[in-house]
């Protein structure tokens, strides 16, 4: 297989292109999924970029992004395939007086009335693609077990088909908010990556990178009130996404520099509880 | 490189982390992908191959350290001379500064006084110079540290000697001293802070580069082996409650929300995938319909079973006291997993503390209320058990339910009082459960004045609950 990127320093110079600032253990991690043909398992606090990362690197290598969403409930014929049976009817019917039952036995389970799901489409494709599967803690625990066989051996089972393996090994991500605990079959077969809240530097340009028209100055502060404002005990630290969205409203008011006031006036762009927002606005003009 | 990488492996797993044998073939693979002389690279690879709960990548650092601090050119360790590029950097640095003070002087740092360095130092964290800090962090381990080959004292004990005499918290006073002339004038409030907490930041890596320098001296001196075995700490989950320190609890605290958010939904999900209950007449008559008036999809209903009500009742005495804090926090973060939880705190008086937890969403709050204001000293601020448990009979015992559920915490050290096991047993008799928690170790229990088993011989189960791990497993099995 060929390998997608040179060096950890392509990917980061890459994923910047299309507008994501990844650190030296998200590019490390990303190169090394590619070397070693392993899914990466996404993990960290909502609103950190885990899905944007995903997008990017299929926009960076100019892949298609599938994703499957997941959900208490997903099974398997909206996970990998399903029989499209209203089509298999309709050939039945259409044959009723012909003699050729064994005919139609047999074609009625090949790959034109076979559906393709999220997974099974990941695989068969003949472009390169990046799959997304999308908060994988939210499936049930039996669930999981779906994934384990395309995860690990990029294939997948049919029983009246035979087995279908992939063209093309496609970039896999999982993302998970940590609800509960992922099986152990599954962390095994993927590498980890805990993605945090950024650094006061990268938060920084981030927040550059992603508001036109703000400052740098702006951008600065911006990025010191919220690391000052994480390190309050709340209930829901600001995210990066949240970051942004602050950011965009002091532009919108046409500020260049913040105040505890005008920070304080618009704290509910950045924090979502009302208890959160009473407690870091006495934080923000105590001390 | 092979018989290194096994012995990580080792100690990680030694450490409390899961490494299966696939993760080890594959952290083998990753690293022959990648530049072994890029630390930060090698470092993540083993990382993404290895750890896979962000819980334990501390534990996972510190070993790193310990294994693979030594290796690289730029971690050699030196004495002060012999070291090119930080002591030209440190020089013109010392030129710059020595400019604008006009006070010459020159040499390396080991010809500096105390005063000199001092103020470098000042200015490394103005600037925030990482190459100068780390220097001054190695230089500062050599000169304050006073390390001794072959000496059997941890890395702590070095680690306060150096920052005592660092007096870094004289220094965060400075720098804001520092930074207000700079701006000509006050800061306001806001600027302030963001400012206290820019060199908070700063200084706080400082602190890691002198840990980590003395790490690597101590690694140096004993081997890798050792020294792991010395720094070997606990994950968050098996630290225990009753022996955290001060930073174990900050991070036991931190871990407490991430396993609260864990809980409430693994909670929900097992209240609502309980049996199929009875037919549901209306439903599937409504479905036939779709079916031409065939009842073909037959509908039930789901029992919805009650939310247990929860009363706590528990010593925060001392000795148990962080156990009762953490317990306490931990039932109402998912409180909404229950239709009604009371709290009650003794010592040798007891007293409701519920009221403090409605009042305020903020669960830390009330935790610092009750240590302050409730009233729970009857006599001598001894726990006393037998009296704790009488009053709550004669106050509260009414307002048991076949629908409580009775959480007692403590390691009942009774002091030699009275027991009166017997409200145990009554309360056992209009309750739905009693349960008994115990931060104690189980081969401590019934040893000295522990009289848990003449209490736990009244309740439904009295339960070991020394960590987070015990203590998580025991509230699934409440709600």
């Amino acid at each position: 297989m060929d390998n997608r990127f040179e060096s950890v320093q392509t990917v980061r110079d890459g994923l910047k292109d299309v507008n994501y600032l990844a650190d030296d253990g998200i590019a490390g991690v990303v190169f090394l999924a590619d070397r070693l043909g392993k899914p990466i398992l996404v993990e960290g606090p909502a609103g950190t970029g885990k899905t944007q990362l995903a997008k990017s690197v299929a926009e960076m290598i100019g892949a298609k992004l599938i994703r499957l969403q997941c959900y208490e409930g997903l099974d398997e014929s909206k996970a990998l395939y399903e029989w499209n049976y209203k089509k298999q009817l309709l050939r039945i019917q259409a044959d009723r007086n012909s003699d050729a039952w064994n005919d139609i036995h047999d074609d009625i389970f090949g790959s034109e009335f076979l559906l393709t799901r999220p997974l099974l489409e990941a695989i068969t494709s003949k472009e390169p693609v990046v799959l997304l599967i999308d908060e994988v803690d939210r499936v049930e625990v039996e669930t999981e077990a779906l994934l384990l066989e395309i995860l690990s051996e990029y294939q997948v089972s049919i029983p009246e088909l035979g087995t279908i393996t992939a063209t093309q090994i496609p970039l896999v991500f999982l993302t998970s908010n940590n609800t509960r605990e992922l099986s152990e079959a599954l962390k095994r077969r993927c590498l980890f990556l805990h993605v945090d809240y950024p650094q006061l530097e990268r938060e920084k340009e981030i927040v550059i990178t992603k508001v036109p028209g703000v400052t740098e100055m702006l951008a600065d502060q911006i990025a010191r009130i919220v690391r000052s404002i994480r390190q309050i005990d709340l209930k829901k630290s600001p995210s990066v996404s949240e970051t942004i969205d602050w950011a965009r409203t002091l532009v919108l008011l046409g500020l260049d520099s913040v105040n505890a006031e005008q920070a304080k006036e618009t704290l509910h762009v950045l924090l979502k509880y009302q208890s959160d927002i009473a407690k870091a606005a006495k934080e923000l003009s105590d001390d | 490189m092979l018989d290194l990488l096994s012995g990580f492996i080792i100690e990680l797993r030694n450490a409390g982390l899961p490494v299966s044998l696939t993760e080890n073939l594959d952290a083998m693979h990753a690293i022959s992908h990648i530049p072994l002389e890029d630390r930060e690279a090698f470092k993540y690879a083993l990382g993404a191959t290895l750890v896979k709960n962000n819980a334990h990548w501390r534990s996972f650092e510190t070993v790193f350290e310990v294994y693979f601090s030594l290796r690289g050119p730029e971690y050699s360790i030196s004495d002060g001379d012999g070291e090119g590029s930080i002591d030209d950097l440190l020089q013109q640095m010392q030129d710059a500064q020595m400019k604008g003070e006009g006070n010459g002087g020159a040499g390396g740092m080991d010809s500096l006084t105390p005063e000199e360095l001092m103020n470098i130092l000042m200015n490394a964290l103005m600037n925030g110079d990482q190459a100068l800090m780390r220097a001054l962090a190695r230089q500062a381990v050599q000169r304050f540290a006073g390390m001794e080959p072959g000496r059997p004292v941890g890395g702590t004990y070095y680690l306060y000697r150096t920052l005592r005499n660092l007096d870094l918290d004289g220094m965060l006073d400075k720098l804001m001293e520092a930074s207000r002339k700079e701006v000509g004038g006050e800061l306001t409030k806001l600027e302030e802070r963001l400012e206290k907490d820019e060199y908070n930041d700063r200084i706080e890596k400082f602190k890691q580069e002198v840990e980590s320098e003395i790490r690597r001296r101590l690694v140096a001196d004993r081997g890798a082996e050792a020294m792991a075995k010395t720094l070997r700490k606990p994950l968050p989950e098996d630290v225990e409650f009753m022996h955290a320190s001060r930073d174990e609890m900050q991070n036991l605290k931190k871990s407490l929300q991430p396993l609260t958010r864990k809980l409430a939904a693994r909670l929900a999900r097992k209240r609502r995938h309980g049996r199929k209950g009875p037919l549901d007449f209306r439903n599937t008559v409504r479905h036939s319909l779709a079916y031409g008036g065939v009842p073909a999809e037959p509908k039930f209903k789901y029992p919805r079973p009650a939310k247990p009500e929860l009363i706590v009742i528990a010593d925060i005495s001392g000795s148990v006291a962080a156990f009762a804090r953490f317990t306490l926090m931990l039932v109402y973060a998912i409180s909404n997993q229950f239709s009604k939880v009371r709290a009650f705190v003794f010592i040798d008086g007891i007293d409701e503390v519920t009221e403090y937890f409605k009042k305020t969403e903020d669960i830390s709050e009330a935790i610092h209320r009750i240590n302050t204001e409730a009233d729970v000293i009857w006599v001598d601020g001894h726990s006393d058990y037998g009296h704790a448990f009488e009053v709550f009979w004669d106050k509260y015992g009414k307002e048991i339910n076949p629908k409580s559920t009775v959480l007692l915490l403590g390691d009942a050290r009774n002091n030699y009082h009275a027991s009166q096991a017997w409200v145990i047993k009554e309360i056992r008799q209009k309750a739905r459960h009693v349960y008994w928690l115990n931060p104690e170790p189980r081969s401590y229990w019934n040893t000295g004045d522990s009289i848990v088993g003449e209490y736990g011989t009244h309740t439904d189960g009295v339960y070991e609950c020394r960590n987070l791990r015990q203590l998580e497993a025991f509230v699934e099995k409440l709600a």
